[in-house]
Formats: structure tokens, sequence, C-alpha cells
């Protein structure tokens, strides 16, 4: 029964994981860019989210699209103005450059809201879900909806749209897809725009699950075990890998916390990235990619 | 050989480098010796990254495994401080093998990854390991000493971290004249076509990854004599970002440029903190300090990285060049002129 309640907690902690991990994803296809900036969208979506709520004082059906347009824009501009001119730049300047991005963001959040613990007002109703026999809070089981339903969107989307085939011919072969007319940049932005607001919705409800605070943006490391695990080219695998690593962190903090010192349960996503990397690098999902000269 | 002009030049360096102890106060000389240790650690990293075209987000975990290993030494087995500073290079490079070498057969985004999974594992290791590492509240140390002669001073410890820079500096220019540096920069420059001529890309992609994990267990390992103090926050994430930091903002891919990126990195910090101090009189905010170095830090390397990817090593020279003209415009172009007749 323990062992239910923990699976069931991992479940909704590894949704938040699978929606970061989707926008990690998302530019990773678009671009080859590994975005070490997606904790800080994480965290500005729940800071504006916030603001819209508290400080603006719009009800939740309006501060929920604004604070979705506004990471968006967000995401917009970091592809725009930053990763635009260095996105086929070496690998190293690639990742050091959304370094210096999430460095940047981070400084700015400190200066706009501070270092200062949030409350985040709740958005889903404080009672209980009986879910298979546990109680869970509401708001662990709306984590799963929506990571299913923004799951469900996209693979919607990349298959039914004009504007997701562009986007997988983009993610194909970028120079075959701007010879068949594909506006190569705008698909790109694009890709930035969705990932900013899939960051903003798992912002949200990671703020729902616990505090507010500078520190949320940690929650982006995460996204690195996931799609390590899932593979880095792999909606699905970011779905799967989120709920995976959510699982056994939650296991592994359920069982291990009394033997061993420490929160082994946010470190033992690394240990699996390590292990996986020794025996399936690709990950479960991913395309092993043959290198030529 | 040497000439007479570098002679005099180097004579004039090694005379200003041996007297900045007598006319600098403790809290320049603090700096300085801060200062000098990153070059240590920076020139190391810039083999692995600079030279061989490798990220590492780790660097710092592989200073904290030599600043423990070499503490730990120091204080249980009374082990003398060189020696203790050798092991704990030593055990920085085997940690580095250890975690480097499944990742280092592949891309290097999974080195990325990889030492971004050991710098956590590490990080955890380090707050944890009570027993060894005194978990939160670290590991005291006593100050390095000689034959009764102490270190203990910010006076006495210059020349003990300078020592160790020059080393390092030495060292690493040395090695790029060596078949295996060379072979580094071959795998940086074109890896599938180093690897046709005969040049073992995970063989040498595993050396160069050692060799930075020594120089990074050396510098950790000299913080650690410095502080006489080792806590895991000397160590973390954001440690090892400034590392990477410093390569690119100095240039990577020079000696000069590790050296100008970890003298820039280490006193931007003090500067952001002067210019606070003067801003908080007239916008007194929460965290502004905070806020404000990592913007600048933050924008700083995005601005190097799309600007001027050649870094400070780059800019210096120029800069240099720009102030001669200057001043010896007229002198310049008739030498120009005299050597073209």
């Amino acid at each position: 029964m323990l062992l239910l309640q923990f699976i069931l907690i991992g479940i909704s902690i590894g949704s938040v994981y699978a929606l970061i991990a989707l926008g990690t994803v998302l530019i990773y296809k678009a671009t080859r860019v590994i975005n070490f900036a997606q904790g800080e969208l994480v965290m500005i979506g729940a800071f504006i989210g916030y603001t819209s709520l508290v400080s603006w004082g719009l009800p939740i059906f309006i501060a929920l699209p604004v604070t979705l347009l506004l990471s968006g824009v967000i995401g917009y501009l970091a592809e725009r103005f930053v990763l635009r001119r260095i996105a086929h730049g070496p690998l190293i300047s690639v990742i050091m450059v959304t370094l210096g991005l999430s460095i940047f963001l981070k400084g700015g959040v400190t200066g706009v809201w501070g270092t200062s613990m949030y409350s985040f007002p709740k958005i889903f109703p404080e009672s209980t879900i009986n879910l298979l026999g546990i109680k869970l809070p509401q708001v662990y089981f709306w984590s799963m909806v929506v990571a299913v339903i923004i799951f469900v969107l996209f693979v919607f989307f990349f298959k039914y749209t004009d504007l997701g085939l562009a986007m997988r011919g983009v993610a194909d072969n970028q120079k075959a897809a701007a010879s068949l007319g594909v506006n190569v940049f705008s698909v790109v932005g694009l890709s930035w725009v969705f990932s900013g607001i899939v960051a903003a919705l798992g912002g949200i409800l990671l703020a729902n699950i616990s505090l507010l605070n500078i520190n949320m943006s940690d929650v982006g490391l995460k996204a690195f075990p996931v799609v390590i695990l899932g593979g880095f080219d792999s909606l699905l695998g970011a779905v799967i890998g989120g709920l995976v690593i959510g699982v056994i962190e939650s296991v592994a903090g359920g069982y291990l916390a009394t033997i061993v010192s420490g929160a082994i349960d946010q470190v033992v996503a690394f240990a699996i990235l390590l292990i996986i990397l020794l025996i399936k690098p690709q990950g479960l999902f991913g395309t092993k990619e043959v290198e030529r000269l | 050989m040497v000439n007479k002009k570098s002679l005099v030049k180097w004579a004039v360096i090694a005379a200003i480098l041996a007297t900045v102890p007598l006319y600098s106060g403790n809290y320049i000389l603090s700096l300085v010796n801060l200062a000098a240790i990153a070059v240590t650690g920076a020139v190391g990293l810039n083999i692995l990254t600079g030279y061989t075209g490798q990220i590492s987000l780790g660097h710092a975990a592989f200073m904290g495994v030599g600043a423990y290993v070499a503490g730990y030494l120091m204080t249980n087995y009374h082990l003398p401080f060189l020696l203790a500073v050798l092991i704990g290079g030593i055990a920085s490079a085997i940690a580095g093998i250890i975690f480097g070498s499944p990742s280092l057969r592949l891309k290097g985004l999974y080195l990325a990854m990889a030492t971004l999974a050991s710098q956590i594992l590490l990080e955890y290791v380090f707050k944890n390991w009570r027993s060894v590492t005194g978990g939160v509240s670290g590991m005291y140390i006593e100050s390095p000493s000689i034959l009764g002669f102490s270190f203990g001073t910010d006076q006495r410890f210059y020349y003990l971290a300078m020592g160790f820079a020059l080393i390092a500096i030495w060292t690493a220019s040395n090695l790029f004249k060596t078949k295996t540096g060379r072979a580094f920069i071959a795998i940086r420059d074109r890896d599938i076509a180093a690897e046709i001529i005969g040049i073992s890309s995970f063989k040498y992609k595993l050396i160069s990854f050692a060799i930075s994990s020594f120089y990074a267990g050396v510098a950790g390992s000299l913080l650690a004599l410095y502080l006489t103090l080792v806590v895991p926050e000397s160590f973390v994430l954001s440690v090892s970002i400034q590392y990477v930091a410093m390569v690119i903002i100095g240039g990577p891919g020079t000696i000069a440029g590790a050296i100008y990126g970890a003298i820039f990195v280490t006193l931007l910090p003090q500067g952001i903190e002067y210019i606070t101090n003067i801003l908080a009189q007239f916008y007194p905010m929460e965290a502004l300090f905070a806020a404000l170095r990592d913007m600048t830090f933050g924008l700083l390397i995005i601005l190097f990285l799309l600007f001027e990817p050649k870094g400070l090593s780059d800019i210096i020279p120029r800069i240099g060049r720009w102030f001669k003209g200057l001043f010896l415009k007229k002198g310049g172009e008739s030498r120009n002129l005299s050597h073209i007749q």
C-alpha cells in the first residue's frame, strides 16, 4: 500500500518532469540545442503566474493564458536574440550560451521577485482525491492529467497539422525543409514558444505542489536524466522518462531516506543517467546517430 | 633560443611577480591568491575544453575530490602537504577516469551530461559522507608548512599559489608541443578525421580528461590549504560553470586565455559588489548584489560567445595594438616602410 502511494506520488511529480523534458526535447529536435535554461523558464512561468494571480488579481481563466503567453514570448526572445546567432556553432558554445542565459534569467528573477519564499495560490481544490484506494491531494492528480493532455495535443499537432509537419521537417533536415519553402526561423522560434509554454505549465503545477522561490529553477536539471533515459529526440521518451524518473525518485526517497543520509531522492536520477550512458546512451526511444565526415 | 629582448621582458615579469606581496595589502593579496588558484584550475580545464573540445560541467567537483583527499591525508595521516596535493591531484584524475570513461566513447554532448551527473553525485557525497568529509560544516586542515616554515599568511601563501600557477602554465604550454597534446587539438578540430589517421579518439579524450582533472585536483587542494577549510559550497555546480566561463571569456585554446579568464572571473564579483554598494544608496532593494552579479555574469558569457568567441586573449592584444597605434603612429609607419625598402 505504501509502495502504491509512493508510485502514485512519483507519477505526479514525474508528470511535471515530463512537461519540463518535453520543452527540452522540442528545442533539441528543432535545433540540436541542449537548453540548460529550461529550469529558469519553468521558474519564470511560475513567478509570472503568481504575479498575475496575486499582484494583478486576475481570475485564473485570464491569468493562465496571460502567463502562458508571456512565457512563450520569453522563450521566443531567447531564441531570436541569443540562440539564433549561435545554434549552429560548436557544442561547447551552444551549451555555454544557454548556461549564460540561465544565469542571466535567474539574476533577472532575483531582481524582480527577490529571494524570498512565495506561497502560490492554490488553483486546485484542497480536498484529496481517492485513486486506487490511495488518498492524493488533487494537485497531484491534475498534474498527471495536464501532462497527458499536453502530450496528446503535441502528438495531434505533429501528426495532423501543416505546421506540425513543417516542424518535423525542420527537425529532420533544416536545409531540405528550407528548400521546400518552410520558414525555418519561424518554426524554430515556434518551438521555443511551445517550450516556454510547457515550462510555464510545469512551473505552475510545481508551485502548487511545493513552495515557489528562486531555487525552483534547479528542477530544470532533472530534465537531463529524463531525456537521457527517454532519448533526446523523442516526445514519447520525455513523457515515459519523466514518469519513470519520478517514480524511481519517489520510491528511492521513501525507502532509502531512513537508511542513507541527505536527500537521496534528489540525486538518484543522476546515478541512473550515468548507468544509461554506460548501457544505452541513445535512451529508450531516441534514434542512434551515425556520424559521417 | 631566447633572445635578449624577451629575456628582459621575462626578467621584468619575474621581478614584478616576486615583489607583489611587498606592496600589496592583505585584501588585494587574498584576491591575487584566489586568482592564482583559479589560474591553475582554469589552465587545466582549458586543456579539456579549449584544446580537446570537450565540455565538463564537473570541474568544481573534481577540485573537491582533490581538496578532500589532500585534506583527509593531511589531518589523519600527517602527510607533508606537497605530497598530499600530489595525491589529491591523482585522486581527481582517477575520479575523472571513472566518471568520464562511459561517455567519452560518445559525442561531446554525453560528456556534458556525465560530468553534470558526477558533479551532482559528488556534491551529495561531500555533504553526506560525514565521517570523512565533515558534512556541510566541512573539514578543518592545518596551514601548509615545510620544515617548520609555515605558509599561513597571505604573503607567504602567495609564493605557493603563484608557484603552482606558474608550474601549471609551464607544463600546459609544453604539453602542446608533445604528440599527446597535438592529438588533443586534432580531436577538437576534426574528430573523425583524427580517428582515421590513427589517433584513438577515446584514448586521447580520456587522457585529456584525466590531465584536466589532475589540475583540478591540485587547484582544489591548494584552495583547501589556503582557506584551511574544505566545505561543499566551494565545489558546487555554479563554480563548475564559472570555470567553463573562465575558459570561454578568456579565450578557449590559448594558455593566456585561461589566465585572463581566471583573473577576470575571480575579480568580477568584487567589481560588482563595489558598484552595488554605490547603487544601493539610490535603489535600496533586496538581493541587489545577487541580481546584478548574475545578470552581468550571464550577459557577459552570452556576449563573449556571440561577439568575441576568441575571448580576452584576442581583445587584450587588440587593445594593446590600438594604444601602440595611438602613440607610435609615425614611428610604426616609418618602420613598416623601411622594412619594404
